[in-house]
């Protein structure tokens, strides 16, 4: 029987394993990406699909486009201003900037809800080509992940006002960053090739 | 010489089967014949790995057994650079040659590609012509039009030997898979599309033919009959044929359209012309836009809002299979009416 | 009255008493089988209190180890259900020829083989592979459960409701008519309006979220959890298989999640993603599936491979032959297993060029796989081989295993498969790799860890029954539709007009039957095993004299799996440790931290269960009032903060010095 000194290098007495929150969202985060590159996908199959139907050309509204772009790119700029607070750990600029972004995420929901209803209302709505079903599908899955980020937002708020700045929160904070970042570049994907090439096509 | 070591190999097992009709190994088309040579030359190659590893199996569990004092027994060896060269290296070469032998058949045997010799002892004729016949899978039996020929038939396909066949197939609402295993491998029939097949028939007979896709509830009993006969007898059939009074016009076609099973052998005497080209551009209703005008349409941006509401709504092609409730209607666009609407953009 | 219709309607969905199939013989008897066992099942679990040890040990439990064994368990009798519609269709193809229809019409058979390659691929594979490395992983890396226990939790749940779904279909409407891929136009509105592919799509977006956040669990777990000194190149090998797995599942599922969303989206809406008359392309939906089909064969496949790779190793008492190569190997074979999916539709007509680059890059995979396969081989060699049944069952999986591979490479052959492409060829072949690889590869991982996760072992006369019943079994079901796919006969019929094709048809039923009883011989011996086990105990913790960590630990290893986090140097780390004597602490414990139970899982996973069934039955306000419910379960787990608990230090010395103790009356 050999003395336990040779037989206590085969273990440690504490162990703390890395977090993995930040991986395992970014892992998360990189799937949803995928089911984006899947609709970016069926857009590039069925854009041209009009089905003797309206085109982008003849229902995009690009003043509001450009103004739903402004609003999340500034929603990003804002959220990114929340984060430094949290760095510098000023809780109540912190939940300010959350709130603004939150803000900033609804204008872009109100207005992008808004143009939809206007399209289905004249009848081009998701049903009637294959293009506007990848239009609608790309366009409003991202518009549903904005308002799941929103909820998320609001009640990290709530949950900030009760715990503050733990280190847990900071953690979901820094989550709800990735997502919100992640979502404002698919944005960029979506009016570049949805919008733009739509219009110019 | 492959070719000869490769059936010795599978000897054995061919004799156990001799009893039964192994079609896809003796079939009757020379595509067909090509593509059962090359089902036997890579099992062959394959052969060449997978045997000596079953072997080694048995004689390694039996071998090194617990029991067997007398093997050496080297708990530590785990690791030979030449032997890893050899399991990576042997079966890189078997499936670079493999590889090879697939580009090329997958080109020469690509059912897209017209046929270059009617078998492998007869070449093919300089002024040969070829039979063009037009397939749809409909829901659940096969209509095949001879445009060249003014005739169609209803699960019943025949063709003379020894002359190349070509097949321009589509389908009416599910996807199918035009299969006649004795003639050629299968292809896909898919609506709204139309896909390809060249073959010949080498030997007279009666041949199997069905879809090797599920489409639905008339599944199982979508099958044909595949005759291969001498010009003389192919002529005969088409002389009856074109005796029947069944016209195939648009609305017989409609009607045919309709889910049925079972469907006993039938004949045409005429047929529209381009009928086949309006089931693949979905407008044999002529109130229908066909597919083909609707690309171009496309191509130019569409319509524009004035072409949301060219829309009409049909009763659901299943409509007699499911209760009314639960069913929903078939929206197609509809055809242009005045010359205005296609000069319209905006 | 109007506005009571528009209730009926608005809770009831197109949900009818007519839904109820009282009029089908087969389903009645069925229901009545159903419904005694799930009594008896019910009354005993009353009847021994065992509501309250149910619910707080396993239903709202996040212990890797107890969610493993669920799966395990889910697996089982899900198997049981599909080797049961496999009988049905079996017994079908023997009997409906000619004139004779049999005695399933095809509105039943062709649910059935819809459902018998949903259940087997989905809610028995799937859950056998997931819990193996759910129960080893952890393990075998020396941590002390999963990085998300809640998370590991609330994806058993999904996954055990994506099931329920299916099997509530066989009382409550009925299942899709279509394949278990559910190919548009077939499963499109016009052509399957009613109910069936909508169980169908709802079952796997359910599961489908389990197993992708499962991925995310185990990625994270091994890449993030390892004992202090393990590298990735000291990893086990089925540790490796597992992460790679994983880093499958994670790139592969969402491309399901959303292929499955737009044939919803199509059903629901009126969309034309895969419609033929307003743009929609019926092909798209073909790539899309498979996109997502061929790497789901590799994420059940991959794990096996690792299982195989511990027991060989393990049951030839020497060290696995080849380890990097074997790394290699596994990358390779992942990598590969997403440039491959056409070779499922060579048929559609992609062209020559195209069928091509697919058939070689199937081929290529041919070889990382034989590689494998060789190192097995020349890790038997030279070693002392114990005929346990983990080991026979690779055996077994060895000689099968290759001949499937060989057709497979057979099929990847464009011009060959357009002679074999949707033939019983083609089942035999995925049978063939499925069976004699992921079956008999589960059933050796199970056997192989029993002991470990219930401290006794399993009987061997069962287990050899069980052994061969499958493996004849398997031959005499199989080895017939080879040939009768090379008499040109094609899949998914259920009716024959050839009576030469008969004979076949028998044998193949014979197996069938074999199989089944296979399958019941494995759960006697499972009964048999708990019942005497007593005479089947393990008091070491490693009755096989394995290499891995695992087997360190006591069987069953405590909830904290490792008092002290191991310290690794070698490969085969607890090889090593014995090899240096190590001998186990026994004071200076310490108070272990350790994640709660819960019971959000269950409860997040129970709202969107019921708003799936919402969706499925068009009840509308159950959908609303579940998708509710499910967001505010959700919110309500996030305020959550508390939990984790610690384990008091004179508990786990208690729990260590109980395993001392142990292990000395072994000895004496």
């Amino acid at each position: 029987m050999s003395s336990t000194d040779t037989s206590s290098r085969f273990y440690v007495l504490e162990s703390h394993p890395e977090n993995g929150s930040l991986l395992g969202f970014w892992l998360y985060l990189m799937s949803d990406c995928l089911i984006f590159a899947c609709l970016f996908a069926a857009y590039a199959v069925l854009g041209h699909n009009y089905a003797a139907g309206p085109s982008g050309a003849d229902l995009f509204n690009l003043p509001i486009v450009a103004l739903n772009t402004a609003l999340l790119l500034l929603s990003s700029i804002t959220y990114g201003f929340a984060m430094l607070q949290m760095q510098k750990k000023d809780l109540s600029k912190t939940i300010k900037w959350l709130a603004i972004t939150g803000l900033l995420g609804a204008g872009f929901i109100f207005f992008e809800l808004s143009e939809f209803s206007e399209l289905i209302a004249d009848g081009a709505g998701p049903g009637r080509s294959g293009f506007l079903t990848s239009f609608f599908a790309l366009v409003g899955t991202h518009g549903l992940h904005v308002s799941f980020g929103i909820i998320w937002l609001v009640t990290l708020i709530f949950q900030l006002k009760k715990h503050g700045l733990t280190t847990e929160n900071k953690r979901r904070l820094m989550c709800l960053s990735l997502f919100w970042h992640f979502l404002d570049v698919v944005w960029i994907g979506v009016f570049t090739f949805v919008y733009l090439m739509g219009v110019l096509s | 010489m492959i070719r000869k070591l490769a059936l010795l190999s599978l000897l054995p097992l061919m004799a156990m089967l001799n009893g039964c009709k192994l079609v896809v190994l003796s079939p009757s088309g020379d595509i067909a014949s090509q593509e059962s040579h090359l089902l036997i030359v890579a099992t062959a190659l394959m052969l060449i790995i997978i045997v000596p590893v079953i072997l080694l199996t048995i004689f390694f569990v039996w071998r090194y057994r617990a029991s067997n004092e007398k093997a050496t027994y080297a708990p530590e060896w785990n690791h030979s650079t030449g032997l890893e060269l050899v399991i990576w290296g042997a079966p890189l070469l078997i499936i670079i040659a493999l590889g090879l032998i697939t580009w090329i058949t997958t080109h020469t045997l690509d059912p897209y590609r017209s046929l270059d010799r009617i078998s492998a002892q007869q070449p093919l004729p300089a002024d040969v012509k070829p039979l063009t016949v037009e397939v749809v899978a409909l829901d659940w039996k096969w209509l095949f039009i001879y445009p060249d020929l003014g005739i169609a038939t209803v699960n019943e396909l025949a063709a003379p030997v020894n002359v190349p066949i070509r097949f321009k197939i589509t389908a009416s609402n599910v996807m199918n898979s035009f299969y006649i295993p004795a003639l050629a491998g299968q292809i896909y029939a898919m609506p709204s599309m139309q896909t390809k097949l060249h073959a010949v028939i080498n030997e007279p007979g009666q041949y199997e033919g069905f879809s090797a896709n599920y489409s639905g509830a008339g599944f199982s009993h979508m099958r044909f009959k595949f005759l291969g006969m001498s010009q003389q007898d192919f002529d005969h059939w088409v002389q009856a044929g074109k005796a029947h009074k069944n016209e195939l016009t648009r609305e017989a076609y409609l009607t045919l359209e309709k889910p049925s099973i079972k469907d006993p052998v039938q004949f045409y005497g005429s047929v529209t012309p381009e009928l086949f080209s309006a089931v693949i551009n979905r407008c044999v209703d002529s109130k229908d836009m066909c597919k083909s005008q609707m690309a171009a349409i496309d191509a130019k941006g569409g319509l524009g809002l004035g072409g949301i509401d060219a829309l009409a709504s049909k009763p659901s092609p299943y409509a007699a299979l499911f209760d009314g409730s639960a069913l929903k209607k078939q929206v197609v666009v509809s055809q242009l009416c005045t010359a205005k609407e296609a000069v319209l953009r905006e | 009255m109007f506005a009571n219709l528009n209730l009926t309607q608005l809770i009831f969905g197109r949900l009818t008493l007519e839904s109820i199939p009282y009029h089908e013989p087969i389903l009645l008897a069925t229901f009545a089988v159903v419904a005694l066992g799930g009594i008896a099942f019910l009354g005993s679990m009353t009847y021994f209190k065992l509501w309250g040890p149910f619910w707080r040990d396993w239903v709202t439990s996040i212990d890797h180890k107890r969610i493993g064994i669920m799966y395990i368990v889910l697996g089982i009798i899900m198997m049981l259900r599909g080797v049961a519609d496999a009988l049905l269709m079996r017994a079908q193809q023997v009997l409906s020829f000619g004139d004779s229809a049999g005695f399933l019409p095809p509105h039943h058979y062709d649910q059935l083989f819809t459902v018998h390659g949903v259940i087997m691929i989905f809610f028995v594979a799937m859950p056998f592979v997931t819990g193996l490395m759910n129960y080893v992983v952890p393990l075998q890396i020396g941590a002390r459960d999963v990085a998300f226990p809640f998370l590991n939790n609330f994806s058993f749940w999904m996954t055990a409701y994506g099931a329920v779904l299916v099997m509530i279909s066989l009382f409550v409407g009925e299942f899709a008519r279509t394949g278990w891929l559910a190919y548009p136009p077939l499963s499109g509105i016009l052509a399957s309006p009613d109910v069936g592919v909508d169980y169908w799509i709802w079952a796997l977006q359910i599961a489908g979220v389990g197993t992708l956040l499962s991925g995310v669990n185990l990625i994270v777990t091994i890449i993030k959890m390892r004992a202090p000194g393990m590298t990735m190149m000291k990893m086990p090998v089925f540790t490796w298989t597992a992460l790679c797995t994983n880093i499958l599942i994670v790139m592969a599922f969402p491309v399901l999640t959303a292929v499955l969303a737009m044939l919803s989206l199509d059903r629901y809406v009126g969309t034309n993603f895969f419609t033929n008359d307003l743009g929609g392309n019926a092909m798209m939906y073909v790539n899309l599936i498979w996109i997502w089909g061929h790497p789901e064969v590799y994420i059940l496949v991959l794990p096996i491979f690792g299982v195989f790779s511990e027991v060989v190793s393990t049951f030839s008492g020497k060290r696995l032959f080849g380890y990097t190569s074997m790394v290699y190997a596994t990358v390779v074979i992942t990598i590969l297993s997403y440039l491959v999916w056409l070779h499922h539709f060579f048929t559609m007509g992609s062209g020559a060029s195209v069928n091509s680059f697919f058939g070689i890059t199937t081929m290529i995979i041919s070889i990382p796989t034989g590689a494998k396969l060789f190192n097995w081989l020349f890790t038997m060699y030279r070693g002392r081989i114990r005929f346990e049944l983990p080991m026979l069952w690779t055996i077994a999986f060895m000689i099968t295993f290759v001949i499937g591979g060989m057709t497979g490479v057979l099929l990847a052959v464009p011009a060959a498969d357009f002679v074999l492409h949707n033939s019983l060829f083609l089942i035999a072949h995925f049978h063939n790799v499925i069976i004699g690889g992921v079956v008999f590869g589960s059933l050796a991982g199970i056997t192989y860890w029993f002991p470990k996760a219930f401290g006794f072992k399993l009987i061997r006369f069962w287990g050899m029954c069980s052994f061969w019943l499958w493996t004849i079994g398997f031959y005499l079901a199989f080895m017939p539709l080879y040939v009768l796919g090379l008499m040109g006969v094609t899949r998914r019929l259920s009716h024959f007009e050839d009576p030469t094709l008969q004979i076949w048809f028998i044998i193949a039923a014979i197996g069938a039957v074999m199989i089944f009883l296979g399958i019941v011989c494995f759960v006697i011996q499972i009964v048999v095993s708990i019942l005497r086990r007593e005479s089947f105990k393990d008091v070491t913790g490693d009755p096989w004299n394995a290499r891995t960590l695992e087997w360190s630990t006591s069987s069953p290893p405590p909830d904290y799996n490792f008092a002290f986090t191991p310290k690794v140097y070698e490969l085969d780390a607890w090889a090593d440790m014995k090899k240096h004597g190590y001998v186990r602490p026994e004071t200076g414990f310490r108070a272990i931290h350790m994640p709660k139970n819960t019971a959000a899982g269950f409860a997040i996973a129970s709202f969107s269960s019921a708003c799936a069934f919402g969706l499925i039955w068009h009840m509308w306000l159950l959908v609303i009032v579940s998708f509710v419910a499910t967001l505010v379960a959700v919110i309500v787990h996030t305020f959550n903060y508390k939990r984790d608990y610690y384990i008091p230090a004179d508990v786990v010395a208690k729990t260590e010095a109980a395993r001392t103790a142990l292990l000395v009356s072994h000895v004496h």
